[in-house]
């Protein structure tokens, strides 16, 4: 915080805003560690990020293939197939592995898309706030009250079968609560006297709103993001399960409704349906714990346990 | 005090609320105002409430018919499955559907309808909408009714353990455990159920039925406990799913209340450890844990989706499931109208009670 009037005039205001920044940042991280849950989480993902990005390297492409299956359909788990077989034949670890990279693509770029809706939301809504604002937060609360799922599953239903189809079906449906955290603390910035100097200073609507209220509602942001991705997450699987996903991709959803279809459950093949839905499990719990403990650096009050 | 001061939609933090009650009062009718005037200021905000609500109604409405109205293909050619049909039988079928009308026409009547309860013929059963609705009402009113009430008990008693002891062992197990159930999805832990406990691995036999409500044969007592029987593993699993956001909820609005005054006047009193936390603490963390109750309630029926999808439960959700699949447009609208009326009405019955339960707020 003590910066010597030297720095200033050698550095100029940029470098001392990024030096600030860093230096926030690393408390933020200095605080982070403390948290034991966190920590697993942020490993936890790294690995699975790690499989995702070599999933072609580690069983190659044409594993996905029906046609090209090396198995027997629903062998039991051997040492050539170490979950077994799917009922053409395919390798289910295989399968698992390919499923990551859905999971995560569709995870993130929903949760990236129901989050920059809810910002730009938001800050707008708390900048304006004449009648724009209230329209504005009018919609957010009517679709803060749609049953998210099932408006989810309704966009799917009446748009083409496609990963886009999803991604888009899920951030369109989750941003309200979202807008409503920026809403409510891009209020709570624009109270404060350096924004009234701003614009004393000239600043106008998009300076303010860029320059000043983003940077502040960030940290919120990101928090809200790791939240967003583990219900992305479990809504893909859903969306894939009640067969509403794209029917030539591999994804974890996908594999669970397969399982079915292929009677796993009246004949107890529980080898076939017990890893898909562990995966999406771990992968949505690891978010979860992020999120909460970046939401607890962030605002210590909430009592989250280390 | 203005009447927008309120908590409306809790989704946002609980904590919001205890900021502007920075008096130590307990919740206690003696709080109250002069009556007659906070009668009316009262009245005249669950009119607004009200007023609101039916505004979304509406909207749903105004969605239900125009979402649908984008799923590519003919109604008729789907409902006809590629046989081989007249252009007469087709004319006559869109006429039965009223689908040979303009778009508008189609939709004030759909409108007009609506309000007397008529949502038209669905597709695949050739049966009113509504009575395949209220048919299958019952089972999911059962189904979610059991659940929510298990998980509520479950949720607050263990959110305010949790709370009490926090930090320790126990409260970090609770949490962990509730957030792992929290992130499993549904159908997957239905379906892990029903091969474990149904139909049984191995040596294991199986104990409770694969699906369905009843099994037929049963009459009188015999009958109560059949459908007992096949309501446990779909209970279970919607209770495992969603007690986590009680238990976090009744968490966080105890924490908030741990520093505060009273409690300490309580525990100056000589009150035991045990009942500071019954008699005042948990109390007043209940506040904001009510109106996620209701909020809950409302979107658990929603949430029974797909474990009654997985569980062949003959309830709201296995029919929205069914009617997906053809689609059956007028059985899909009425559905969705359903579900979402179903929010909406339990988060302004939350919006309505909330003053009555705490006078601290919008009086």
């Amino acid at each position: 915080m003590t910066v010597s009037t030297d720095a200033v005039r050698d550095k100029g205001p940029r470098s001392l805003a990024r030096a600030r920044r860093r230096r926030a940042v690393s408390g933020f991280w200095h605080q982070y560690r403390t948290h034991r849950a966190g920590l697993a989480g942020l490993v936890v993902l790294g690995l699975i990020a790690l499989l995702a990005l070599t999933a072609p390297v580690l069983v190659g492409a044409e594993s996905q293939s029906v046609t090209g299956a090396t198995g027997g359909p629903l062998e039991s788990p051997s040492a050539e197939f170490p979950l077994g077989t799917d009922q053409f034949g395919r390798s289910l670890l295989a399968l698992l592995l390919w499923g990551t990279r859905v999971s995560l693509t569709v995870g993130l770029l929903a949760a990236f898309l129901s989050v920059a809706i809810g910002t730009l939301v938001g800050i707008t809504a708390g900048h304006f706030k004449g009648w724009y604002g209230t329209v504005i937060m009018r919609i957010t609360d009517w679709f803060l009250v749609m049953p998210t799922l099932v408006l989810a599953i309704a966009l799917a239903t009446v748009l083409s079968r496609s990963v886009w189809t999803t991604i888009l079906a899920i951030g369109v449906t989750t941003w309200p609560t979202t807008a409503r955290l920026v809403r409510a603390q891009t209020l709570s910035v624009e109270s404060r006297p350096y924004i009234e100097r701003s614009k004393a200073l000239g600043g106008g609507h998009g300076h303010i709103m860029s320059r000043h209220v983003l940077p502040n509602v960030m940290p919120l942001v990101l928090s809200q993001t790791t939240l967003v991705i583990s219900t992305a997450i479990l809504t893909e699987a859903t969306l894939a399960f009640l067969g509403l996903g794209d029917p030539t991709i591999v994804s974890w959803g996908g594999l669970l409704q397969d399982a079915r279809e292929a009677g796993a459950v009246s004949s107890g093949n529980w080898w076939y349906l017990a890893p898909p839905g562990l995966a999406i499990a771990v992968v949505a719990l690891a978010f979860t714990l992020c999120g909460r403990t970046i939401e607890s650096v962030l605002n210590p009050k909430l009592g989250v346990t280390r | 005090m203005s009447t927008d001061s309120t908590p409306a939609l809790l989704k946002s933090a609980p904590g919001v609320d205890s900021a502007r009650t920075d008096g130590p009062a307990p919740a206690g009718p003696s709080a109250r105002g002069p009556r007659s005037r906070s009668t009316t200021a009262y009245l005249r905000y669950a009119a607004g409430k009200l007023a609101g609500a039916a505004i979304s109604l509406f909207a749903v409405l105004v969605t239900s018919f125009f979402l649908f109205r984008l799923i590519p293909g003919d109604p008729v050619k789907q409902m006809t499955g590629g046989r081989q049909v007249s252009t007469e039988q087709i004319a006559a079928m869109r006429r039965e559907f009223g689908l040979d009308l303009p778009l508008w026409q189609q939709f004030t009547e759909y409108c007009g309808k609506a309000l007397t309860g008529d949502f038209g013929t669905s597709y695949q059963f050739r049966a009113p909408v509504m009575d395949k609705i209220s048919e299958a009402l019952p089972a999911t009113l059962l189904l979610t009714g059991t659940a929510f009430v298990i998980y509520t008990v479950i949720g607050i008693w263990l959110g305010a353990r949790s709370a009490w002891r926090n930090g320790s062992f126990g409260d970090r197990f609770n949490t962990a455990f509730a957030l792992t159930l929290y992130s499993v999805p549904s159908f997957w832990l239905g379906l892990l159920l029903i091969i474990t406990l149904s139909v049984g691995i191995g040596p294991i036999p199986g104990i409770f039925p694969t699906g369905g409500m009843e099994s037929g044969d049963a009459s009188g007592f015999g009958y109560v406990l059949d459908v007992a029987h096949h309501l446990v593993l779909p209970v279970v699993t919607l209770v495992a799913v969603e007690y986590a956001r009680t238990l976090l909820v009744m968490r966080s609005s105890l924490l908030d209340e741990m520093g505060s005054d009273y409690l300490t006047t309580a525990r100056a009193k000589g009150l035991r450890d045990d009942l500071v936390r019954r008699r005042h603490a948990v109390p007043n963390a209940m506040l904001p844990t009510v109106t996620l109750l209701f909020v809950n309630l409302g979107n658990t029926v929603a949430g029974a989706i797909l474990v009654e999808t997985v569980f062949s439960w003959p309830g709201l959700g296995g029919l929205f499931y069914q009617a997906l699949s053809v689609p059956d447009l007028p059985l899909v609208q009425a559905l969705f109208f359903v579900f979402a009326a179903a929010v909406i009405l339990m988060n302004t019955l939350a919006d309505v009670i909330y003053p009555l339960l705490d006078p601290r707020v919008g009086r």
